[in-house]
């Protein structure tokens, strides 16, 4: 689906020395780490912790305090960047009064998708969320989860070189996250580089790299097993805590 | 491209949206039949108590549009003039008419001082008998009110509604977060006003069709001039109606809030728009109706719906309008900064 080897290199991100303050307050505090090309990296943390402060610095429509966001070489933001990163945000951002057919038309044509080879990328997303059923309904009439795997696809829907995805399975059953993560793999084995935020620990484990967010600063970054061997424990839940505490 | 998507978009909202449709098309309508009943009637009537009142003069008086009614005495007709059953009596005093006039109603008094006048006129040819003639330059005599801010109301609903909804839309856009969305894409800023503008356009350039062909085909309203030349100060008016509503929306936290414009931006408007007469008012205030798009508007309208001119005519009133419209997008694209920097 993705035709492998199609792409060159994939991109990366680099994020470097960032703060974000809204007003007085620093919700984000020199923030470093690197998301390698084509890897699947996980930002895990508590609610408030500022995942969704960083995603959107990472996405082109914030800007850090101070540091840099670079995404496949170019610092953000940079609106001819846009078009090549997928965001999903974790709000759904969907028009009720249209259908999903509405809404996937508006942003692929948002996107340049045009003819025949939009009408086959629409029905693509729509299958890989198990939607397709459910395209011509309009979206006030959509479950909490259906809205949720409309906004995946929307995401996905003009093949970004970087996918960010900000709580992509929340309210979503588990044989459908089996899939979607399936299709996650096989995007990033094709050089697409994708970043999620989770509350969900078994998630966690799936993704290449964590990233430990807790009060605006990251706490730890590796491979699962790095994290988990560092802190002499099994499981991720247990390692965040620990790095938690280390935290003193 | 961008901008098409988003006018596209913006019409199957509105298609979805049958309600919201209907006011936009149906209301106007209906307001503007309703206004064309109340104030094409005929005129007023008065009714004026004789008491005691010589023949001739009666017979006089039978000539103007009253009616009239004869009471025996003053003390009956003052009765009725309390309980407003006549407008005013007249009765005899030392062979001189006094009249008793009701009084609460400065548009009878003056349709019943009208008709004495008259009757004492024609009851006296004197040698200042001299009969003008009249002629108009505009308008005719048989111009009703209607026909005179008839065009105003057309501007005003061009105005109030597409304000309104787009506000409406533009929050919400915000509010549900597919603004936010929206910036993560590809499309530029100016892209996105310059959407809502053509799709909005497009859609109020319908409305006002519709409503241009009710009042003068249905209706009968005064139509002296050209129809392409209403369109386009329809058009003119929408659209800055629309990109100053979106520009408030920003300022909006939610439909409500939007709705709270309405007494800010909106009612001051219509007393500066014409239908009250602007000279008679301070110089201060007058210099307030400078600032109000509807007076330019409404300005157009009249000219081209009573006065019959052409184009070249309203051309500086349109051309205000087009610099409110330009202004109020530049701010609107200077907001959306607010969403994403670049
Ligand atoms: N626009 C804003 N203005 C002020 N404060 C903000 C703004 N956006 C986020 N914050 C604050 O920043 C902090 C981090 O918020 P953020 O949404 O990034 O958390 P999160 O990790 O995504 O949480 P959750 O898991 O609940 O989604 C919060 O304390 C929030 O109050
Ligand atoms: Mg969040």
């Amino acid at each position: 689906m993705f035709g492998k080897g199609s792409r060159e290199e994939g991109w990366g991100i680099q994020v470097s020395h960032v703060d974000r303050k809204f007003g007085k307050r620093l919700v984000l505090q020199d923030i470093d780490f690197e998301v390698k090309p084509a890897e699947i990296f996980g930002l895990l943390g508590p609610s408030g912790s500022g995942k969704t402060t960083l995603v959107k610095l990472m996405a082109g429509i914030d800007r850090p305090t101070s540091g840099t966001v670079v995404v496949g070489g170019v610092q953000m933001p940079r609106l001819d960047m846009l078009g090549k990163i997928g965001y999903m945000a974790q709000s759904d951002a969907l028009y009720a009064e249209l259908t999903a057919k509405e809404n996937l038309d508006f942003f692929a044509s948002l996107f340049g998708l045009r003819g025949r080879g939009r009408r086959r990328r629409i029905e693509e997303v729509m299958e890989l969320v198990h939607l397709t059923d459910s395209m011509k309904k309009r979206v006030s009439t959509y479950s909490g989860g259906m809205k949720r795997r409309l906004s995946l696809a929307i995401a996905m829907l003009h093949r970004p070189r970087i996918l960010i995805l900000d709580e992509p399975t929340v309210g979503i059953d588990p044989a459908l996250r089996v899939s979607i993560w399936n299709e996650l793999r096989d995007m990033s084995q094709s050089g697409t580089t994708i970043l999620v935020t989770t509350h969900v620990m078994d998630e966690a484990e799936k993704c290449h790299r964590l990233g430990m967010l807790r009060d605006g600063r990251l706490i730890a970054v590796g491979t699962p097993g790095e994290l988990k061997a560092s802190t002499n424990v099994t499981t991720i839940e247990e390692a965040f805590l620990a790095f938690g505490g280390v935290r003193g | 491209m961008r901008v098409c998507a988003l006018v596209v978009r913006i019409w199957r909202q509105f298609l979805h949206d049958k309600r919201t449709l209907m006011l936009m098309l149906v209301a106007p309508i209906l307001i503007l039949t309703l206004v064309s009943l109340v104030f094409n009637g005929n005129t007023y009537k008065p009714k004026i108590g004789t008491v005691d009142v010589p023949a001739m003069v009666t017979q006089r008086l039978a000539q103007e549009d009253v009616s009239l009614v004869s009471y025996s005495s003053t003390n009956s007709a003052l009765e009725a003039l309390k309980t407003q059953t006549i407008d005013a009596y007249i009765s005899w005093q030392d062979g001189r008419p006094a009249v008793v006039l009701e009084g609460s109603d400065p548009s009878k008094n003056k349709a019943i001082l009208l008709d004495l006048q008259q009757m004492a006129e024609a009851s006296s040819p004197g040698p200042t008998g001299i009969q003008p003639k009249i002629t108009y330059l505009y308008g005719s005599a048989k111009m009703s009110s209607f026909d005179n801010f008839g065009p105003v109301l057309i501007g005003f609903f061009a105005f109030f509604f597409v304000f309104l909804v787009a506000g409406i839309s533009f929050l919400k856009e915000r509010t549900t977060g597919t603004l936010q969305r929206l910036v993560a894409t590809p499309i530029r800023r100016w892209e996105i006003v310059a959407g809502y503008v053509a799709g909005f356009g497009l859609f109020t350039t319908i409305q006002a069709i519709l409503i241009a062909w009710f009042c003068v085909d249905i209706l009968g309203m005064m139509m002296n001039g050209r129809l392409i030349n209403l369109l386009l100060i329809t058009l003119l008016l929408s659209i800055t109606a629309l990109t100053l509503g979106t520009f408030l929306s920003s300022f909006a936290n939610s439909e409500f809030q939007m709705m709270q414009f309405i007494p800010l931006v909106i009612v001051p408007q219509v007393f500066f728009s014409g239908l009250f007469n602007i000279d008679t008012m301070a110089v201060w205030l007058r210099w307030l109706s400078k600032i109000m798009p509807l007076y330019y508007g409404a300005d157009a309208m009249r000219n081209v719906m009573i006065r019959g001119k052409g184009f070249t005519d309203i051309v500086m009133d349109l051309a205000v309008l087009l610099a409110f419209s330009l202004v109020f997008m530049v701010l609107n694209v200077l907001t959306l900064r607010k969403y994403r920097h670049v």
